[in-house]
């Protein structure tokens, strides 16, 4: 099992309960684990909802939140409770096992792409040779719960978000699959912490300067798209479809919803981080030599994702909705020649070693 | 070469929207002179000299007023919603009686703010306040009276 893997410190936990325990405490381990990434998963959501809810209104002039809780902190936390209280009722004529199944699915994707992800040095549930392949094919599953809720709610604006969010997300992760081959293309490995170490010297996009360059643009840009978010809100467009796929969820139904949502603009900026900005490694080795290593490597993973993030809500409240041929113009006829261009430049430049190193 | 032209005329458009937003974002860093928001109940509203928020019968500090009872007020409101309770009371000096205001019924929530009143006012006694918090759970608690208790006319007002 990839978890009994000695330098994480989960697959330390792991070995650890399983000596004492034997299976039990193994499985016990497995929970445990599990839950922490359950945790993490309701509490960045909550946080990423807050996060954006008060961006938003900076970008408006306007104060969001402010009411409950210090800076409206609590304010995402009472959304939820209410959700929680109630009653998940749907159409009359739904497609029941469709329709029960589809926010599961798009949960799971969320969360099986977070347990690939490096937070910090040994802070990572599944370390596997093929991390970032093994993230860019389970976020696809995704789309498939969206088209399940479309589908299943028997709604003509679910089914037709359903559809837009599932043409998007198929034509973008060609393009965000080539800006992750073209970063693989100087690691030399698909393994998240592989990539991380071969960036110990330099990040990538100083190292890759050009071609990285591009495919960062290219890679936001599709990642903004995969992520369902304003510019490419389509699926959910308000000012056409209501609230597109998930218009017939309600309480818990719809904030699983609403949570894989903000989770799955974690991951994508998670990756990001990971691919161009060097994961959890300090700029210019600035805390190498500090105790807490893991503590330190997760601060500055953190703080670099936030930044991302926060150049995705930039995103989102600067520029209008995309038109669906306006959508698929710039999937085929800009992001994809663009992108197939930069592997190859990028692959005479590391040929040719024409990259800078420190 | 149209087409690399388009693909970067497109992100220096898309920077030149991020920079408007961005002025929004970071008001003390590129620009402040965007925000005219004013958050009202931590702020204190700004309002206009001239708003006629509800009328009020100006008093001075000997609890004296303007109003000599003469009911143009009254008479000009189109509503009814200005009441006059008037007596008349001997003036000892002259040996006349005279007419004097008991209480001077305003119904706020009848009124339209059109003005007549202040304007047919001969002696200036009732004029606008510029406060409107005048939400209230009881709609009786718009009924006001405007001149203060025990006030009483002011001297000289008459002649």
């Amino acid at each position: 099992m990839i978890l009994t893997n000695t330098t994480n410190y989960f697959g330390q936990l792991v070995n650890y309960l399983s000596e004492q325990m034997g299976i039990g405490g193994q499985i016990l381990a497995y929970v445990l684990v599990a839950a922490i990434y359950l945790s993490f998963f309701a509490v960045a959501g909550l946080l990423l909802v807050y996060v954006e809810r008060r961006v938003a209104a900076f970008f408006q002039l306007r104060l969001g939140p402010n009411r409950v809780g210090p800076h409206g902190l609590l304010q995402t936390i009472a959304d939820a409770l209410k959700l929680l209280s109630k009653e998940i009722f749907g159409t009359n004529r739904k497609d029941n096992l469709l329709y029960k199944t589809a926010y599961y699915l798009v949960i799971i994707a969320s969360l099986v792409s977070l347990s690939v992800i490096p937070f910090s040095k040994g802070i990572q549930a599944f370390d596997i040779n093929v991390g970032v392949f093994f993230i860019s094919a389970v976020s696809s599953v995704g789309v498939l719960g969206i088209l399940f809720g479309g589908w299943g709610s028997n709604n003509k604006y679910s089914l037709i978000g359903g559809m837009r969010s599932g043409l998007q997300m198929i034509s973008y992760e060609l393009s965000s699959g080539l800006a992750i081959i073209t970063m693989v293309l100087l690691a030399g490995t698909l393994q998240m912490s592989g990539i991380i170490e071969a960036q110990r010297d330099t990040w990538f996009i100083i190292k890759g300067h050009i071609p990285a360059l591009i495919a960062l643009f290219i890679f936001v840009v599709a990642g903004t798209a995969e992520s369902n978010r304003t510019p490419f809100d389509l699926p959910e467009g308000e000012a056409e479809l209501g609230a597109g796929y998930h218009s017939e969820y309600s309480g818990m139904g719809f904030a699983y919803f609403f949570l894989a949502e903000f989770i799955n603009m974690f991951i994508i900026s998670a990756v990001g981080v990971t691919l161009f900005f060097g994961g959890w490694l300090a700029p210019f080795h600035l805390t190498d030599s500090l105790p807490w290593q893991p503590l330190w490597g997760a601060f500055w993973f953190f703080m670099k994702v936030a930044v991302f993030i926060f150049f995705m809500m930039w995103f989102r409240w600067t520029f209008p909705r995309l038109r669906i041929d306006q959508l698929l113009t710039l999937e085929w006829k800009y992001l994809l020649p663009i992108g197939l261009v930069n592997i190859i430049l990028m692959a005479v430049l590391v040929y040719y070693n024409i990259l800078i190193s420190f | 070469m149209s087409y690399l032209g388009d693909v970067i005329g497109g992100i220096k458009t898309l920077m030149k929207g991020m920079k408007v937003t961005g002025s929004y974002f970071f008001p003390n860093v590129i620009n402040k002179k965007y925000i005219i928001t004013r958050q009202y109940p931590d702020e204190p509203a700004i309002v206009m000299e001239r708003f006629k928020g509800e009328v009020v019968m100006w008093h001075n500090e000997n609890n004296e007023h303007r109003c000599t009872g003469c009911q143009a007020c009254e008479i000009a409101c189109p509503n009814g919603s200005i009441e006059i309770i008037w007596n008349r009371v001997l003036n000892e000096e002259t040996g006349k009686k005279v007419k004097q205001i008991d209480k001077h019924i305003y119904h706020l929530g009848m009124c339209t703010m059109c003005n007549l009143c202040i304007q047919a006012c001969p002696t200036n006694a009732i004029m606008w306040s510029t406060n409107f918090h005048n939400s209230t759970y009881d709609r009786s608690k718009l009924t006001k009276v405007l001149n203060k208790p025990g006030s009483k006319l002011m001297a000289g007002v008459e002649e």
